[in-house]
């Protein structure tokens, strides 16, 4: 069976995946003018200033909209289904695709509270994943 | 290739042309048969050697961007004839599973596909946050696959023509939820080819030419989690370029050819248009609206849902609707009097936007 992909790391990703190894949700705030943005690049989308300082997140966020696949788009996710793929908002202002994990799909609703978790990734590193916040 | 030539052929024939009168190329791209060039590629293949070529890569939206391109150049001078190509062989080159693995690689390459994002997922949260916004229910979705497939069924050239209810629309195996089937578009091969003239070549050599009103572009993002909303969406923008530059408004349209590659996109697409107040496109398809005698009809082929998704062809088949409606030749699907249509285009994740407004000359 074919393999997931896994993220293949470039120069403007590679703070954000060595973060993610280590446990971390990073994303970057311009200094110039306090823009969030996801994923990193080396300039500010809004302001053009250089070098936005990349923060950790508390890891907290809301589901925005979800669905549950039923149709696998490669072999290689074909075990998994059904799952759930999710647009999440962090607190601080970004947004990630994600799988809801922790629960059955039908778990899945928008406004539900998430915190993020890390699965490790086949040759080393981590994807960032949420499951249900439990107060 | 065969494709893109038969297409051409058949589109230079209808318009009076030979290939020697043909000054500009523009084609789109192909997943079955992948080139850098495909432009150049095209332009050996058919034996004809344009002074302006160029390949264009726009997803759905690349079929009504080449009409917007090629009329720039007529209107600059830069040519007198351009042809505008697309095809495919999606479903014998690639195969339906081959064609899904292959577009859910649009998905980005670190945030999107490590988690399975397919296309139909990706339209699918675009369906669920309409539901919990707009109201938008899975009866107002079947409701638009339904009708796109009683207009199929009054084409000749339709891909899928068995007849569709409400029942199976709605029973139908989820692909992802709230997207069933019959929400998604088919998987075809098929091409598609038009000529665009000054008005002064037209002349000379057909009395069946259509005049170009308006068109307009808008692009807001490219991948599924950079979507500025999932309610409310660029073609906003590009239409309403496209009626200003028309003098006309939506209410003035006689038909119209919108981009359905899932039912969510035709519902959200009318609406952020403003065919349809917000939460209104849903109750008014359950009431005929886009039925042949409805409101606005719309999709009068069938759509990508039940004519044919031959990649940028498809959306190159509604721009051909649309012309065949405002000739009168649409035979038993024409809608009586049809004088406007307005055509839209998008690509991505309803990302490139591009709407075109035609007019009977």
């Amino acid at each position: 069976m074919a393999a997931k992909p896994v993220p293949l790391v470039t120069a403007d990703t590679r703070t954000f995946w060595d973060a993610c190894a280590e446990g971390a949700l990073t994303f970057q705030r311009c200094a110039a003018c306090g823009h969030v943005q996801f994923p990193p690049r080396p300039f500010c989308t809004a302001c053009r200033a250089a070098g936005p300082g990349t923060e950790r997140s508390a890891g907290l966020g809301t589901i925005h909209s979800f669905t549950i696949v039923h149709r696998a788009p490669t072999a290689a996710f074909k075990a998994d289904t059904p799952y759930v793929l999710a647009l999440v908002d962090f607190d601080e202002g970004f947004r990630l695709m994600v799988n809801l994990r922790g629960g059955p799909p039908s778990d899945a609703r928008i406004g539900l509270r998430v915190r993020v978790l890390f699965e490790p990734l086949a040759g080393g590193g981590a994807l960032p994943q949420v499951r249900p916040l439990v107060e | 290739m065969a494709l893109h030539a038969e297409a051409a052929s058949a589109a230079l024939a209808d318009a009076g042309l030979r290939a020697d009168e043909v000054d500009g190329v523009l084609c789109a791209y192909s997943l079955a048969e992948p080139h850098l060039m495909l432009s150049s590629v095209f332009n050996e293949y058919f034996g004809i050697a344009p002074s302006y070529s160029a390949a264009v890569q726009a997803g759905g939206a690349t079929a009504c961007a080449l009409v917007m391109q090629a009329a720039a150049l007529v209107r600059a001078g830069i040519c007198r004839n351009v042809l505008a190509v697309c095809a495919d062989n999606r479903l014998t080159g690639l195969g339906r599973s081959g064609a899904v693995a292959a577009l859910a690689e649009v998905g980005h390459p670190q945030f999107e596909r490590p988690y399975g994002m397919s296309i139909p997922a990706a339209y699918a949260l675009v369906a669920r946050r309409c539901m919990f916004e707009r109201g938008v229910t899975a009866e107002h979705l079947a409701a638009i696959s339904v009708t796109q497939r009683g207009h199929a069924r009054r084409h000749p050239k339709a891909q899928a023509r068995d007849p569709l209810t409400m029942e199976q629309a709605l029973s139908a195996r989820m692909i992802a939820d709230p997207l069933r089937l019959y929400d998604c578009c088919l998987v075809s091969d098929g091409g598609a080819a038009l000529v665009i003239s000054a008005a002064d070549a037209a002349a000379d050599h057909t009395d069946r030419a259509v005049s170009i009103l308006g068109y307009g572009q808008m692009n807001t993002h490219e991948h599924a989690f950079a979507m500025p909303s999932l309610t409310d969406f660029g073609c906003r923008q590009s239409a309403a370029q496209a009626f200003a530059m028309a003098g006309l408004t939506p209410a003035d349209i006689d038909v119209a050819e919108i981009y359905d590659s899932f039912t969510i996109t035709l519902l959200a697409e009318l609406e952020s248009i403003g065919f349809f107040p917000k939460g209104e496109a849903g109750p008014a398809i359950l009431d005929g609206a886009l039925e042949l005698d409805g409101v606005l009809p719309c999709n009068t082929h069938g759509g990508l849902l039940s004519y044919g998704h031959s990649g940028a062809a498809g959306g190159m088949f509604h721009i051909v609707e649309a012309v065949r409606q405002l000739r009168g030749e649409a035979e038993a699907r024409q809608v009586a009097g049809a004088e406007t249509a307005f055509v839209h285009g998008d690509g991505g994740i309803l990302s490139a936007h591009c709407s075109l407004i035609l007019g009977r000359a």
